[in-house]
């Protein structure tokens, strides 16, 4: 660790140090199902999907599902009337680094039975890609646009899938991954040139650009307005519109 | 020639004035020639720089004539990653990040998020210091709810609420910096307690701002809630179905104007808030109206809620007496080897947190604020910060209730969301 130690002005480039990545831990099913009827049902319904289960900060229980049949699940937690998941609470992802699959989170709850469920999706890096779930829960659809925006996972089916807190064009990759570092991928200095290297044009309309050259009014206009009319409008616009 | 009746106090009897005054209006209903205006499809941008939009949101809306026919939001003019930073700041370093999100209701964002790491760590907080922060969440519920107020009355015209509410809002801010030295920027938690306890004579002077603030409700009360200019511009506006409303995501008082009684505190207590006795207020329209009605009875609910609790205060320490969660005083660390120890490690190193994750939902003033946090076994710093933010959640349902209605509408419905830009962009 001392030799790749900086120091000076490369030392503030780089910023501080985040939290190490790890190997993964084993998934365990851990807990008892019965606590937790949607846990139940989920084991023995699509037992071959649970990877895991476990009892989290003392009552908040989790369940790893795999991604390929996770719509069909979701569907099912929302729709059938023992579970009605009916509040898509939160949707997230998480990325350990180090090579762990990126993972989808999802925060339930059902208004009807008080019942909260999280559920983990682990993505693979080489095919981050996931089923939409905006068409059984509408405020999915921000929360999914945002993990693609600072994760990169691929929502699949989702209407309008589009960056969401960083600029459309911006082409540094997902911010929130691991391996992006915490001040972005060029040194202070690049990120300047990159900025001042801007097409302007590109924001603003040409006409924008010409440094506002006052509106030019017809003698008429003016003779009008100076008679008290107040609907006289300029001659100019009015073509323009 | 086509005419139009034009109706003026809508949803209210004709009899009574302009501004409830019970005199006889000189706005009755007549008829005007309907113009002949050929209508277009417009693009109008709204934003980011915009006194309406209550921060740096831009609204780009298409227009058939007046009416909004489609509007497109566009966000993240002040993203500034704070669960990126997150990821490279111990855990207490954190609490400064959460104030900076929702700055109108600072302290709810300090106590949320420590509640979070608490509970990943398994921390149970002293009976004086849980009580604090219920003390504190509600007054900042208050604090919040009183800026949605004033801005959002300026929204539909009237000035005098906003001059009122921001008069009581002072006094809270003047609370604040009583107790943590900040206006704004409270970060007042730690993990495992308070930066500092009450100071002397803070109660009093709390005492004293709920026994005058119910006046300045009343006032208000008197000033929009019978007030038909007001009524017209918000009833029957931004109207969702509680089904939707669910559908959509909505939490807190928006969601609760639909007639549905989801409130974290009932729903999900944390802090012995089922031993509190408190309303939940709900509104059956789902319309603008019913949200400000909502927010003006969550108010006088939060004030009974402080009664209470400032009732049960016990005496007794704030912070939990772990030497390797709570800093020790500064003339212990000063003088005794074993708390400067604790002390080094402490601001050093870090609380180091089991492995796990922890989603922690509380009833802000805007709804459901979640802080999700994910460890590793002995991290100091977290895996993953996440906020679930509540008025990120609320303002993605404004294409679906502004359609239709009249740019002004659009005004009225995006500041009756209550949104707060800081943390939806984050």
């Amino acid at each position: 660790m001392a030799d790749e130690q900086k120091s000076g002005l490369d030392a503030v480039d780089e910023g501080p140090i985040g939290s190490d990545a790890r190997e993964a831990t084993q998934r365990t099913f851990s807990g008892d199902p019965s606590e937790h009827p949607t846990i139940a049902a989920l084991l023995e319904r699509f037992g071959d999907e649970v990877q895991g289960h476990r009892v989290a900060a003392g009552d908040q229980w989790v369940a790893w599902l795999a991604p390929t049949r996770s719509h069909e699940i979701l569907d099912w937690l929302k729709n059938d009337p023992d579970h009605a998941y009916d509040m898509m609470s939160d949707v997230t992802g998480i990325d350990y680094g180090a090579g762990r699959p990126v993972e989808v989170v999802y925060q339930m709850f059902s208004t009807a039975h008080s019942r909260a469920l999280r559920l983990r999706c682990p993505v693979p890096l080489d095919a981050m890609e996931i089923d939409s779930v905006c068409d059984l829960w509408k405020s999915a659809d921000w929360l999914e646009r945002e993990v693609f925006d600072l994760f990169g996972v691929t929502f699949k089916g989702h209407p309008d899938l589009r960056r969401i807190l960083m600029p459309d064009d911006y082409a540094e990759g997902h911010p929130l991954r691991k391996d992006f570092p915490l001040r972005g991928r060029f040194s202070r200095a690049e990120q300047t040139r990159r900025a001042l290297e801007q097409d302007v044009e590109r924001f603003y309309l040409a006409d924008d650009l010409q440094a506002g050259a006052p509106q030019e009014m017809d003698a008429s206009a003016v003779g009008a307005i100076a008679d008290g009319e107040t609907e006289a409008t300029p001659a100019q616009s009015r073509e323009d519109d | 020639m086509a005419t139009k009746t034009v109706e003026f106090n809508i949803g209210q009897s004709r009899e009574m004035g302009v501004g409830g005054s019970g005199a006889p209006s000189p706005l009755a209903p007549f008829d005007i020639p309907e113009p002949k205006l050929g209508t277009e499809q417009m693009l109008i941008n709204i934003g980011p720089q915009h006194p309406a939009t209550h921060g740096v949101l831009r609204l780009v809306c298409e227009l058939d004539g007046e009416t909004v026919t489609s509007v497109v939001p566009h966000i993240g003019y002040l993203h500034s990653s704070f669960e990126k930073l997150g990821e490279y700041r111990t855990w207490n370093q954190i609490v400064p990040l959460t104030d900076r999100m929702d700055y109108l209701a600072p302290l709810i964002y300090n106590c949320a998020y420590v509640m979070s790491v608490e509970k990943l760590m398994g921390i149970e907080v002293t009976e004086r210091c849980k009580i604090v922060r219920v003390i504190l969440m509600e007054l900042d519920r208050i604090f919040g709810h009183l800026l949605w107020l004033g801005t959002t009355a300026i929204d539909v015209g009237a000035f005098t609420p906003f001059l009122y509410s921001f008069q009581q809002r002072e006094k809270i801010y003047t609370l604040h910096e009583a107790l943590t030295g900040a206006r704004i920027t409270t970060s007042a938690t730690r993990v495992g307690g308070m930066m500092a306890d009450l100071p002397e004579g803070w109660l009093d002077q709390l005492l004293e701002f709920l026994d005058n603030f119910p006046k300045t409700l009343e006032e208000v009360h008197h000033l929009l809630t019978g007030n038909q200019i007001h009524i017209g511009r918000t009833q029957g506006v931004g109207v969702i179905s509680a089904e939707d409303a669910i559908n959509y995501g909505f939490t807190g008082p928006n969601l609760r104007a639909t007639g549905v009684p989801y409130d974290v505190r009932k729903d999900r207590p944390y802090y012995d808030y089922e031993t509190y006795e408190f309303q939940v207020p709900v509104g059956e329209h789902g319309d603008c109206y019913d949200r400000y009605l909502c927010r003006m009875e969550e108010m006088e609910q939060s004030v009974s809620i402080i009664r209470q609790a400032m009732a049960r205060l016990p005496d007794g320490p704030i912070n939990v007496d772990d030497p390797n969660i709570s800093l020790p005083s500064k003339t212990d660390a000063m003088s005794d080897m074993e708390s400067m120890i604790h002390h080094f490690k402490l601001i050093t190193d870090g609380i180091p947190a089991p492995e796990g994750d922890c989603y922690m939902a509380i009833e802000a003033s805007k709804g459901e604020l979640g802080m999700y946090v994910v460890a590793e076994e002995g991290d100091t710093k977290p895996v993953r910060w996440r906020v679930r933010p509540p008025s990120f959640v609320n303002l993605s349902v404004i294409p679906k209730l502004a359609e239709g209605h009249m740019v002004s509408d659009l005004i009225m419905i995006n500041a009756s969301l209550d949104i707060v830009l800081g943390e939806i962009d984050r």
